[in-house]
């Protein structure tokens, strides 16, 4: 039997830098309403949402990714022919097949990086932060690209007064590197397939290709609608406040790190409620800075995280350094959280 | 022990002041929590589950649409308190 050489990877994995890309077209709730029947008032009471991000026919999937990693790369101080790996979380890039990675690896100008999407939903920040430190703690690649990206807009549907003021667009990128202190936490994750219904597609591909009258939802002028994010509010309500928070408390025990040392707190941008409560529930010292760039940006799924990252740093309302405890929890149900050293 | 329906009215009294900021004596078996307690959906569920803590009952999800009122939820509790 042949002896098989093992690969050698860094003794660590660390967040070196971060970039952000937000769509042009600022979209007030008012323009929301020209569709639903609601109020300025609801939105923002309902989820703290003021405005969100559009993204046009040029601010592609692959377009707000090469712009956002771009920035990270840079704010790394690193080229990118030394990225071994770029790894794209999204749920609204339409054509499947190549992934949208590498198209992304190409573009940035990487060296034949390894390239490839994954599906997690809301949770894809932390399973893409997850699987690259993973690479470079075994050693698969020194530097790793996390992307989460989305154009939610795309999979809204406007006329659903429960959903259609919550969704945005834009793309988030970290740089992952070798560290020669722990820098990321052990991630809490997991999945509950068993609520699969909770936070959905409302309609498949195929099946709407067939475009069954009889079977699909239609809209105010009996067109069968476009597939869109559809979700049971209260039940997703119920499991994002009270069963992540207990994942969130795991992430800082796993990670061995007391709230009180906590700097910042980086959930998910699902909605401001949520944050709220969860930030109640884990009863977080108020010296802990709480991301709440979703009055802003609205809920962009996989991007979510490192946009609000990249806001906090670029703010000065978080520093380089500090210690975060990000969550990502959707669609699944999925969820991933971990404590981090900010970049 | 099983908590009484006077008890559970003040532990959702109790509550919804927390939650909502609604002054006790204004929860009242017919009021109804949306319309008249002003507590929108996602406070409904804030108050579910400190309501399951507190008198050791499981309200899932579809069956909180169905607790309109205070008196609603005191009764479901009331028949599905351990």
């Amino acid at each position: 039997m042949a002896k098989i050489k093992a690969s050698k990877g860094a003794p660590y994995a660390r967040i070196i830098g971060v970039g952000g890309y937000r769509p042009t077209r600022v979209v007030p709730n008012e323009v929301i309403l020209e569709r639903i029947d609601s109020s300025d008032e609801w939105i923002r009471s309902r989820s703290g949402i003021t405005t969100r991000h559009w993204a046009n026919d040029e601010e592609t999937v692959a377009a707000m990714s090469v712009e956002a990693s771009g920035k990270a790369i840079a704010d790394a101080g690193i080229s990118a022919e030394q990225i071994g790996a770029v790894i794209v979380s999204t749920v609204s890039h339409f054509k499947q097949t190549p992934a949208v990675a590498t198209e992304i690896a190409d573009k940035l100008g990487t060296a034949k990086a390894a390239a490839f999407d994954i599906s997690a939903g809301c949770a894809g920040f932390g399973y893409g932060l997850t699987l690259a430190k993973g690479l470079i703690v075994e050693g698969s690649a020194e530097y790793v690209l996390v992307i989460g990206v989305e154009r939610l807009s795309d999979l809204t549907d406007l006329e659903d007064r429960a959903t259609a003021f919550l969704f945005g667009d834009g793309a988030g990128a970290v740089v992952v590197g070798p560290s020669q202190e722990p820098a990321i936490g052990p991630t809490v994750w997991g999945s509950e397939g068993d609520k699969s219904e909770t936070i959905k597609q409302t309609v498949a591909w195929n099946e709407w290709r067939v475009g069954d009258v009889s079977q699909l939802p239609l809209d105010r002028d009996g067109n069968v609608k476009f597939p869109a994010i559809t979700q049971e509010g209260q039940a997703v309500f119920r499991w994002a406040v009270f069963e992540m928070a207990k994942v969130a408390q795991q992430a800082l025990d796993a990670a061995g790190v007391d709230p009180a040392d906590l700097d910042v707190f980086i959930p998910h941008q699902a909605n401001e409620r949520i944050i709220d409560s969860m930030v109640k529930t884990l009863k977080l010292p108020e010296s802990v800075t709480v991301a709440r760039d979703v009055r802003t940006t609205g809920n962009t799924s996989a991007a979510s995280i490192p946009l609000a990252m990249e806001r906090l740093l670029a703010t000065g309302e978080a520093r380089s350094g500090d210690t975060a405890l990000v969550i990502g929890f959707g669609a699944g149900l999925v969820y991933a959280a971990t404590v981090v050293t900010l970049p | 022990m099983a908590a009484t329906q006077e008890e559970i009215v003040a532990g959702l009294a109790e509550i919804v002041n927390e939650i909502a900021g609604i002054p006790v004596e204004d929860v009242q078996l017919d009021k109804s929590f949306t319309d008249d307690l002003d507590v929108d959906s996602l406070s409904m569920v804030e108050v579910v589950v400190a309501a399951e803590e507190r008198f050791d009952v499981k309200i899932p999800d579809e069956d909180v649409k169905n607790l309109k009122t205070v008196g609603d939820a005191t009764d479901y509790i009331l028949k599905h308190q351990a």
